[in-house]
């Protein structure tokens, strides 16, 4: 796969802050690319200068080999669909998805047709005259992204799509976006504090924080091997415990809960396990799974996701540990003692937080 | 129901003071005056309905070429005045901060609080024979005798323009505040230079504004007469001034009313067409 975008030392300094510190990153053509990160972390600074709206301070940034130093926006190769969306309001839907169109010269029958194709991909046939101030969000949603897929981008750049929408029509186009980037080809670097929407729709994630990059890969690693316990705290659900002790193979949590972990070589400070990893009841003794007693304080019923909040014994450390929804663990119930396991690879030990 | 009713008591209360103005200060003295529009004396004193009054102004045509020049250059005003007032109102809404734009509206309200005929002495003194500006050019060795600027049709003009162009920059900033700059950044990302934003975001945005900036404009100038009167020359009649001398100098009632209600029917017709012309409509220009 070739290389579309290169992103080499990129910072930007505003007059008392940095809000994109150093980042490098490339992304390959036809990639699904998202930037995951809390409010703030410099997502949108970072997005506005590829998009040449903003100037960088210090780095470059390559476009197929090609820097985009002094290169305005207009003439940039990537297109981009905001946060607030900017559709002209002045103009009707097929108006808006033609505007770039016609700054290209084309002639009106081309732009018709690929006004009408593009229209028909994103589900809005026989909407061309609705103003866009009639239309439901996720209508508005679709019209933004034609708008920009017209012009047949290099690279279209999403910067929280999705953040008006409720949460159902989230759902729906969350997979209907990842379904037209595939059929397109087109290579997508979408922005999102959405654990969840980054997840489900990216082939790389890059984790944001404070204007740096702390992991970028593929979604199930970064779920799987959070490197930094920033990234283990922010993509999916994790128990976290403070480590005051280790002792050979043995680390003791701030609240006196004790966990094996071999070949750790060196000192956590704190360590995360997912709700998941846990075995409940497990059968086999091995030497790899931690096994110990928790009580059940609640049963936190939300369908699929259901969880136990736990108290391990003899330790005050809570414990979320998830409750598969079947027959075999349906009776457990408040104040119950049952026995849970976790095998020393989903304990995830960081030297800092 | 009962909100129906409550809502009903509040509106009238409401609304019978605004009527009452309406009847009392504006409807009344002018049914006086529309009646008196359709009357004139016979032989015998007697005060009879005859169209005469209405029909000299479309007999003489020193009438309605004077109302036909008055609202050439109304219209002629409106478009300076957008000309001038578009830029105005664009950096006082996008490019200074907010801080500085609102110290800058207050200055240019300073005309209005001073009044018409105070502004319209000022630029008396200003483009006299001997005023500040001659008097500046002939220091400078620009010219060597005074241009002659005042009564003339530029002098009037500049007056016109002067009183009426803060309500053109008022309803233009209020559409461009509302402007998010993310469509201009989306124009531009889309492949628009700066003349394509302009042309086809900014204006097409803000056109409400400018026309309801355009009608009061249109509106006040049409029917301005300090300015014309004082400012203009003995060439520069303006239709506000005839109807003037026909209530206070040759004491005919009945044409002054005529002509002034032919004022106000001829321009509403104005500017109803150049409503229907730009594809606007009154109820989006109002809000
Ligand atoms: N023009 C500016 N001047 C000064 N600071 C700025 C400017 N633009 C952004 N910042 C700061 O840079 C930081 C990053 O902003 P940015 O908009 O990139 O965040 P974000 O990651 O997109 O957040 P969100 O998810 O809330 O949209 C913020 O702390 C912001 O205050
Ligand atoms: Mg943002």
């Amino acid at each position: 796969m070739d290389t579309i975008l290169e992103i080499k030392k990129l910072s930007k300094h505003f007059a008392d802050f940095t809000s994109v510190d150093g980042i490098d990153f490339s992304v390959e053509e036809g990639g699904f690319f998202s930037i995951l990160g809390p409010s703030g972390c410099g997502k949108t600074t970072l997005l506005r200068m590829i998009s040449g709206f903003e100037e960088e301070s210090e780095g470059e940034i390559l476009i197929r080999g090609k820097s985009m130093k002094g290169v305005p926006p207009e003439q940039r190769p990537v297109n981009i669909v905001f946060q607030s969306l900017a559709l002209f309001p002045m103009m009707n839907v097929k108006e808006n998805v033609a505007f770039g169109l016609k700054r290209k010269k084309l002639q009106k029958n081309v732009i018709d047709h690929k006004v009408a194709q593009m229209l028909g991909r994103v589900g809005l046939s026989g909407f061309e005259r609705k103003k866009v101030t009639e239309l439901s969000g996720g209508q508005r949603q679709r019209v933004a992204i034609a708008r920009s897929l017209v012009m047949e981008p290099s690279i279209l750049l999403l910067d929280e799509p999705l953040g008006a929408l409720d949460r159902k029509l989230r759902e729906h186009m969350k997979i209907e976006l990842k379904l037209l980037q595939k059929e397109l080809g087109t290579t997508f670097i979408y922005i999102t504090h959405d654990q969840s929407e980054a997840l489900v729709m990216s082939d790389k994630i890059a984790v944001m924080n404070k204007g740096r990059f702390e992991q970028v890969d593929t979604p199930r690693e970064l779920y799987k091997n959070p490197k930094t316990a920033f990234v283990a705290s922010f993509v999916g659900e994790s128990n976290r415990f403070e480590i005051i002790h280790k002792e050979g193979d043995v680390l003791t949590t701030k609240g006196q809960w004790k966990l094996t972990k071999s070949g750790l070589d060196f000192t956590p400070v704190v360590l995360y396990i997912r709700p998941e990893a846990f075995i409940l009841s497990p059968t086999e003794e091995r030497k790899d799974i931690s096994v110990f007693e928790v009580t059940i304080k609640t049963v936190l019923f939300d369908g699929a996701n259901t969880k136990l909040s736990t108290f391990a014994q003899g330790s005050d450390d809570e414990i979320l540990i998830s409750l598969p929804q079947n027959a075999h663990f349906e009776d457990l119930c408040e104040g119950d003692t049952i026995q849970v396991g976790v095998h020393q690879d989903d304990l995830k030990c960081y030297e800092e937080e | 129901m009962q909100q129906k009713k409550r809502f009903n008591t509040t509106f009238w209360l409401l609304i019978v003071p605004v009527l009452l103005w309406l009847v009392v200060l504006i409807v009344l003295p002018h049914l006086d005056l529309l009646i008196s529009s359709f009357q004139v004396k016979n032989s015998a004193g007697e005060n009879v309905f005859s169209l005469n009054n209405y029909l000299a102004f479309f007999n003489n045509d020193i009438y309605w070429g004077t109302f036909l020049k008055t609202a050439g250059y109304a219209v002629f005003v409106t478009l300076l005045a957008f000309v001038i007032s578009f830029p105005v109102a664009f950096y006082l809404t996008k490019v200074i901060s907010k801080k500085y734009a609102g110290l800058l509206v207050l200055l240019l309200l300073i005309p209005l609080w001073v009044g018409e005929l105070v502004t319209v002495y000022g630029w008396m003194i200003l483009l006299g024979d001997h005023g500040v500006i001659n008097h500046f050019l002939l220091f400078l060795g620009m010219i060597d005798k005074p241009i002659n600027m005042l009564y003339t049709d530029l002098s009037m003009v500049i007056g016109l323009l002067y009183m009426s162009m803060l309500f053109m920059v008022v309803p233009i900033m209020t559409t461009l505040e509302s402007l998010d700059d993310a469509y201009i950044e989306a124009a531009s990302d889309l492949g628009a230079g700066k003349w394509t934003i302009f042309t086809k975001i900014i204006i097409p945005y803000s056109m409400p504004g400018i026309i309801s900036g355009a009608i009061i404009v249109f509106m006040l100038v049409i029917g301005d007469f300090l300015a014309p009167d004082i400012l203009g020359g003995k060439h520069s009649l303006w239709f506000t001034e005839q109807i003037y001398s026909k209530f206070l100098q040759t004491f005919n009632w009945g044409e002054g009313a005529a002509f002034g209600f032919l004022l106000l029917f001829l321009s509403s017709a104005i500017v109803w067409l150049a409503l229907k012309l730009s594809g606007q409509k009154l109820e989006k220009v109002g809000s």
